[in-house]
């Protein structure tokens, strides 16, 4: 079966729709998790579905609405989180059979802060291990699939939630991106995903994996979508020091300006044949289509991008090293029997680690270990600046620069499993956002011309600008028109 | 860059993993593939660079104010405690 309409329209549409009463909140929420209930044993973007937490909700929201009472955009508004996100009283594994059964006892603050919008939290969804990853083929619990061809990778690690958004299941969904983990998957999936700037949104209650880079974000359907649950997820939270005092402006304010006067940087590394050509195509043509609606464009050069994934496998894995070693077997999660705390702690870590944590910690603990951190951990930190340096001049000319997001369509499932050198490689042009603590957005730019899968073209800003990102995404998007639904699932 | 098994081993005790003997070899050659991908930073001169030691460095630290607010109660907090004896999380003997 094909999705009902209901479920094809954008959270705009159908929150329009909520509040002249043509449809009700758990109407709509039944409709998805039968959507679900149809799909997702071949599509298994779920890990978790919480059916009666979420009609609970969605009465809740219509209650409101009967008395004249909308809480935001998102309310009534069945919405997916990946499971790297601390629901209380709900299982929580973050793709790890290490926190197998791990019931958090308090929530996110950012899934706080959407059931306080009233948004209707669906289920807990597929990524990897640890969001490690860019396939989802890294989930302790099998991978999730592409809605536009099965056989392939919805890209990762937030992969579930792309492809849940994209398979009509949900609206909206939350993900986290450390490299790319946010804008891969949501162009390989044909779906808009926004990775806001460092800072922007609260990682409390946020399962970390490296601190200095994971930022929490929204994939949605459309640009006006994600504008709307930036707006609620974003601001500062007293229980996240690195989270920003900034004030959170209203992201669909200007959204439809246009893209007239926009000065479009075009880094020329990340357009020299580094892509598969039918994604460079159809990136030129969206740069082209930008110059039609009267933006300018603005060679700019990133000569430190090209280092990004090595400083990255530096700094992500070291980072990483630290913050998983909380998972010893003593207060949560996975506790192998043992008769001494030390083979507690190997065996536990052993068996409820799956290759590419394991395979990271010992990277970061190599890079950390002594005589090795100037080399590896501080000369990355260093590379990092270089590169911050180059956006900050490119931004001299330039109010954001545009190119892919990934140098090929989704690949198949195996076909980089057992090279995890060119598997990292996937994030080639959307790590150095992350290094640079930019905000970065993908949002659709057609049909590979032969394959037909999804493309997306990146667009970076400004440190806190996300506002002019969703302004350029959304003139594209008005110009090329609705995305087509993925048809492999039905 | 070749890490040796001895190698591969001392770091997995450091980040306390056991390791398998194949997990060991396979990881020996990762490690040094990935080990020799990164070799490039070296082509940079790094003299005088800052290293980024916080994302946004220009934006101001906030604070909070200096309040007792309540934790987690005991029970909430050992729900998930593999083993626990009283409001204590329980391990095997640590001295013999």
């Amino acid at each position: 079966m094909s999705a009902p309409a209901l479920l094809d329209r954008s959270i705009t549409d159908l929150a329009g729709a909520l509040s002249r009463r043509e449809v009700s909140s758990e109407e709509v929420t039944r409709a998805a998790l039968a959507r679900i209930e149809a799909t997702d044993e071949r599509l298994h973007a779920f890990l978790r579905v919480v059916p009666e937490r979420a009609i609970a909700s969605a009465r809740g929201s219509d209650a409101r609405r009967a008395r004249g009472e909308v809480r935001s955009p998102l309310d009534g508004i069945p919405i997916g989180l990946k499971d790297i996100f601390l629901t209380k009283g709900v299982e929580t594994t973050c793709g790890s059979r290490i926190l197998a059964g791990f019931v958090p006892p308090f929530d996110a603050t950012v899934v706080e802060r959407l059931e306080t919008s009233g948004a209707v939290v669906m289920g807990k969804l597929n990524m990897d291990e640890f969001a490690m990853g860019s396939s989802n083929e890294n989930s302790a619990f099998g991978p999730c699939r592409n809605p536009w061809d099965l056989e392939r990778t919805p890209g990762g690690s937030s992969g579930g939630s792309a492809a849940s958004v994209a398979a009509r299941q949900v609206f909206g969904a939350l993900g986290t991106d450390t490299g790319g983990s946010i804008r891969q998957p949501a162009s390989l999936c044909g779906v808009v995903g926004l990775k806001p700037t460092y800072g922007r949104v609260s990682r409390y209650g946020v399962v970390a994996f490296a601190s200095s880079l994971d930022q929490v974000g929204p994939i949605a359907r459309t640009v006006t979508d994600a504008a709307a649950m930036l707006g609620v997820i974003a601001g500062h939270d007293p229980r996240d020091q690195t989270s920003s005092l900034l004030p959170v402006p209203d992201y669909r304010a200007g959204i439809e300006e246009g893209a007239r006067g926009l000065r479009i940087g075009v880094p020329r590394e990340w357009l020299q044949g580094g892509s598969e050509a039918g994604v460079e195509r159809r990136v030129r043509e969206a740069l082209a289509a930008y110059e039609a609606m009267g933006a300018t464009l603005v060679d700019v050069e990133l000569p430190h991008s090209r280092y990004g994934v090595a400083a990255y496998y530096l700094v992500a894995p070291a980072e990483a090293s630290s913050n998983l070693a909380r998972y010893d077997g003593v207060r949560f999660g996975l506790r192998a029997p043992a008769r001494s705390l030390a083979d507690m702690y190997g065996e536990t870590r052993d068996q409820g680690f799956g290759a590419e944590p394991k395979r990271r910690i010992m990277l970061g603990t190599y890079a950390l270990s002594a005589g090795y951190y100037d080399a590896y951990y501080l000369r990355a930190q260093k590379v990092r600046t270089l590169v911050r340096r180059d956006f900050d001049r490119a931004f001299e000319r330039c109010d954001l620069v545009a190119g892919p997001v990934s140098p090929t369509v989704a690949f198949r499932l195996g076909e980089k499993v057992d090279d995890p050198l060119q598997m990292y490689l996937a994030d080639v042009f959307t790590i150095s956002c992350n290094l640079a603590a930019l905000p970065g957005l993908s949002v659709p730019a057609g049909l590979h011309p032969e394959s037909r899968l999804p493309v997306g073209l990146q667009l970076v800003g400004r440190p806190f600008d996300e506002a002019t990102l969703l302004r350029a995404a959304r003139a594209l998007e008005r110009e090329m028109g609705p995305s087509p639904a993925p048809e492999a699932i039905g | 860059m070749a890490l040796s098994p001895e190698e591969v081993r001392r770091i997995a005790s450091l980040a306390r993993l056991r390791l398998s003997p194949e997990e060991e070899t396979r990881l020996a050659g990762e490690l040094s593939a990935i080990l020799d991908y990164v070799r490039q930073l070296e082509e940079l001169d790094v003299s005088g660079v800052e290293p980024m030691t916080h994302a946004l460095a220009s934006v101001e630290t906030p604070f909070r104010e200096d309040r007792v607010t309540p934790g987690l109660p005991a029970d909430e907090a050992l729900a998930n405690a593999p083993a626990r004896a009283g409001t204590c999380f329980q391990v095997p003997r640590i001295i013999e």
